[in-house]
């Protein structure tokens, strides 16, 4: 078989042309998301809002809302719950998160299990990137336009948020509203990755590229370019893996994901684990300085 | 002539719970002059700060800035930061120029998309602090006294007339303390008015037109040579003079 067949061949069916669209949709906004999850270093809370989510979607689909209002319902309540519950207990952060995003998760279960449906509890949990519906396509090209449009128009100043949220204050803006900014959008591309990789692998989605791109640059522009470029070529792997291997098409496009990673922490120009080594071994005795 | 007020607070009480951090706090401190803010850490240094940049609203009393009211200032862009530096991200990606053009924001529409005079100011304000050559450097690349003064251009950048520094000799080595205290007296002819809190008793002197000692109260507040008086300091550090050079650079926590 010569090697384009090896790309064209799954080309011709229409449920991986479709797969394909959604993965990379959803790799590509994921990983804009990510820069900011990861310098902020909201990975937990991120994880958290991925699983909050989980009954806000199920509720969209008893009452015919589109998913995105139930996650942004439920991904916001989450948040504002966890901000409640840490500020008037002694109980710490992360312990808070860890019962918010576990109950919330556990009434979406429920909910799953009482309310007939034709979605089906695993799809919801692991993707189904093979199914994805027409109306589901539609959703998850609106979703991605709309954070994409805002991240066009605030990417400097969520930048400027994650960086250094006293200046932003001090010069007029409004911190509160570019985290809850955030928030927001990190619940409505939550829901589009849900599609690809399912709930409990979304977090992957949303923290590898931006944690890979790191690796790689000291420019906040280029790490956007190369979370994407990674996240996107991840997805497209991942769907091409999953179909040769007839393996879990979420759980692929994580693994590709996380081998990118890999190879970044070992091999990346200035910060790779290999190169330091190498550096400390050419000057013995100095600190590797990093540029 | 009268000269004019850069900061005014008047009976500024801040409680946290059962801790009163600001207790009725009344100061005025002139415009264009260096003044040095001295204070055991939780004396209130921090609280005062938050409550001069309006992060936080005191239960009692007033805040005017160049007579304006915190949001106002803020507003105007009349308040630089410079952020003590373990509070800095040095390894987040973002050069000098960035920085420094964060400055501007303020003064940009929705997007922040910059036009030529927020680049010409940017530019201007780098050249002001030297910081020209280092414009595409990653933050983390530089000196101790060269992070600090990117802080300071971000300030000038935007147009602030009041300087709020905190603790800048934190963990800075003695070349670059020397930098950072000619940025400051620079900053100071150009007519800002530097709001420098510290715990280096010994250090104040060489730096500060004037200094507030802060214990939740204002201790005093004048020339440091009248402030550094050995009674002064044993109300508010608990230590005496002689221990003074000693608490330099171990930081009183």
């Amino acid at each position: 078989m010569e090697w384009t067949q090896w790309i064209t061949i799954p080309l011709e069916f229409e449920f991986m042309r479709r797969a394909l669209l959604v993965s990379v949709v959803a790799g590509g906004v994921c990983a804009v998301l990510s820069c900011w999850m990861t310098l902020i270093g909201w990975s937990l809370l991120g994880d958290a809002v991925s699983h909050a989510v989980l009954p806000g979607v199920v509720l969209s689909y008893l009452f015919g809302f589109p998913f995105a209002v139930g996650a942004l319902v439920f991904g916001a309540g989450s948040v504002a719950l966890i901000g409640v519950v840490n500020r008037t207990s002694r109980v710490k952060e992360d312990a808070v998160i860890g019962i918010v995003f576990t109950a919330m998760f556990g009434i979406g279960v429920v909910l799953i299990s009482k309310i007939p449906s034709d979605t089906d509890l695993m799809h919801i949990l692991f993707g189904n990137v093979l199914g994805v519906s027409d109306s589901g396509i539609a959703q998850i090209l609106v979703m991605a336009a709309v954070v994409l449009a805002a991240v066009a128009a605030k990417h400097r100043d969520l930048t400027l948020f994650a960086f250094d949220r006293t200046h932003a204050h001090a010069i007029g803006l409004n911190p509160r509203r570019l985290e809850a900014l955030l928030l927001g959008m990190l619940s409505v591309t939550v829901v589009i990755a849900l599609q690809a990789v399912g709930i409990i692998l979304v977090v992957a989605m949303v923290i590898i590229p931006g944690a890979t791109a790191y690796l790689l640059t000291d420019r906040f522009e280029r790490m956007l370019v190369i979370a994407v470029a990674v996240s996107v070529a991840a997805s497209v792997a991942g769907t091409y893996a999953s179909f040769y291997l007839n393996a879990a098409t979420g759980g692929a496009i994580v693994v590709m994901q996380a081998a990118a990673f890999a190879l970044a922490y070992l091999f990346a120009p200035a910060q790779g684990v290999i190169w330091r080594i190498e550096t400390r071994r050419a000057a013995p005795g100095t600190r590797t300085t990093v540029m | 002539m009268t000269a004019e007020t850069a900061v005014e607070l008047d009976g500024v009480t801040v409680r946290y719970g059962d801790v009163l951090a600001l207790d009725a706090v009344t100061l005025r401190l002139a415009a264009g002059r260096v003044h040095a803010l001295l204070g055991t850490n939780g004396s209130g240094k921090s609280t005062l700060f938050k409550a001069v940049t309006g992060m936080l609203a005191p239960q009692r009393g007033s805040v005017l800035l160049y007579g304006h009211s915190p949001d106002a200032a803020r507003k105007r862009g009349l308040v630089g930061y410079v952020p003590q530096s373990e509070q800095v991200d040095w390894e987040f990606p973002v050069r000098v120029a960035d920085v420094v053009m964060m400055g501007r924001y303020g003064h940009m529409g929705f997007t922040r998309r910059p036009r030529a005079a927020d680049r010409a100011a940017v530019d201007a304000a780098l050249e002001r602090t030297g910081l020209t050559e280092l414009a595409g450097r990653q933050i983390g690349a530089l000196s101790g006294g060269q992070r600090k003064r990117v802080f300071v251009a971000r300030g000038i950048a935007q147009g602030a007339r009041l300087f709020l520094l905190d603790e800048p000799f934190a963990g800075v080595d003695k070349g670059s303390e020397a930098t950072i205290i000619e940025v400051l007296r620079a900053m100071r002819d150009d007519g800002h008015t530097l709001l420098v809190s510290t715990h280096d008793l010994a250090g104040v002197p060489a730096f500060s037109d004037d200094a507030v000692l802060l214990q939740h109260r204002v201790v005093a507040q004048g020339p440091p040579e009248e402030v550094l008086t050995p009674d002064l300091l044993l109300d508010a550090f608990g230590l005496r003079a002689g221990d003074a050079a000693g608490a330099r650079g171990e930081g009183v926590r």
